[in-house]
């Protein structure tokens, strides 16, 4: 199959953010997660080729034998590569190498891998490396929309409008002439209090700055180290606030209206804040 | 925020709005640049070479700037000569 072969079947979302640390792979396994638990066929690709961290989040790392360099080298099948969510029907994990080979991807593979995807499932989730180097830009190539995960803090904020501007000029989209990649705003670790007392940019504060639509706000929340810890995506804890924003973003995704929650202050007694803390 | 804060805090901006000030200022900055061509540094730099071939002058002192209209580009070039004495 060549470069012109069409992929036109599965949306491929990319989710990126520039800057490491800001919940790109939290936010994947989430939203693919609740992509899947809408009863969409979706497949979540680790792109971070030689620091596998998604199948840690998803709670799959003892299952891996085959990963998405062996695929593209044809040293394994698909199906062979693709681990299926144990806890979600519909869902698959590919895992990246672990590799410290650079170059193990190629566009041309990633193409074909993508492709050979897109015959089978509704929704391609591509968990981007940090950095705006290669495997970066391969992650987001092939992208027909992108989830910028966004800190609300200043160098995050840059680096977001820096992988925009990637998005905007060297994905294939943008080489093609084709209608622009689907920008959305994911704000993450978000501290409502924070916001109230001044110390931290508010979500219009950095709405203004990117100028991109939001498609989330996630709390700060202490769900999400305990997830982490577990193997389980956060959006499976309906408990938790964080749980339930993913799960609010991901119905946004899909062309629903939810109004923003979890960002009031949570309201303490007149001493403690007399006293302050 | 305690009661000591609440009064200290009174005049001085947040630190939050510190911050969006300094971010629209270097993201525009940086957006303005995203759409230059790849050679322009480099061009620059020679044409800076040139000049002091022949007059004394800082990198600071020549400005460059390419603007697209619809149709056409415009490359302006904006250099400071020292005074001539």
């Amino acid at each position: 199959m060549g470069l012109s072969g069409d992929t036109a079947l599965a949306k491929i979302i990319v989710v990126t953010s520039g800057k490491g640390g800001v919940g790109k792979t939290t936010s994947s396994a989430a939203i693919g997660t609740g992509i899947a638990l809408k009863g969409h066929k979706t497949v979540i690709i680790d792109f971070d080729v030689g620091l596998r961290n998604l199948d840690l989040i998803m709670g799959c790392e003892r299952r891996v034998v085959y990963d998405f360099v062996n695929v593209i080298n044809k040293e394994a099948t698909l199906s062979q590569a693709l681990i299926k969510d144990k806890r979600t029907a519909g869902l698959f994990i590919l895992p990246a190498s672990q590799t410290r080979d650079k170059d193990a991807l190629t566009i041309e593979g990633v193409q074909e891998v993508l492709n050979d995807l897109a015959k089978d499932f509704d929704y391609i989730i591509c968990d981007s490396p940090a950095g705006i180097e290669k495997g970066a830009q391969m992650a987001l190539y092939f992208a027909d929309a992108a989830i910028v995960v966004t800190n609300p803090e200043v160098s995050s904020v840059r680096d977001s409008d820096r992988i925009l501007g990637i998005l905007q000029s060297k994905s294939k989209r943008a080489e093609e002439g084709k209608e622009p990649i689907e920008e959305h705003l994911l704000l993450t670790r978000y501290h409502p209090g924070r916001v109230a007392s001044g110390e931290m940019l508010s979500v219009s504060d950095v709405e203004d700055i990117l100028a991109i639509p939001l498609i989330g706000v996630i709390p700060e929340s202490e769900a999400v180290l305990k997830a982490s810890n577990q193997g389980t995506p956060v959006i499976l804890d309906t408990e938790s606030e964080a749980g339930l924003a993913y799960m609010d973003a991901v119905d946004r995704l899909m062309g629903e209206e939810r109004p923003l929650r979890f960002l009031e202050v949570q309201k303490k007694g007149f001493i403690k804040r007399l006293l302050g803390g | 925020m305690g009661i000591f804060d609440y009064f200290k805090s009174k005049n001085a901006p947040s630190s939050a709005s510190v911050a969006k000030d300094r971010l629209q200022i270097i993201v525009a900055h940086e957006r303005s640049k995203r759409h230059q061509p790849d050679y322009l540094p480099q061009m620059q730099q020679e044409i800076i070479d040139v000049i002091r071939k022949y007059v004394n002058i800082g990198s600071e002192d020549v400005q460059i700037q390419l603007d697209n209209t619809d149709d056409c580009s415009v490359l302006e070039l904006n250099v400071t000569l020292p005074d001539q004495n």
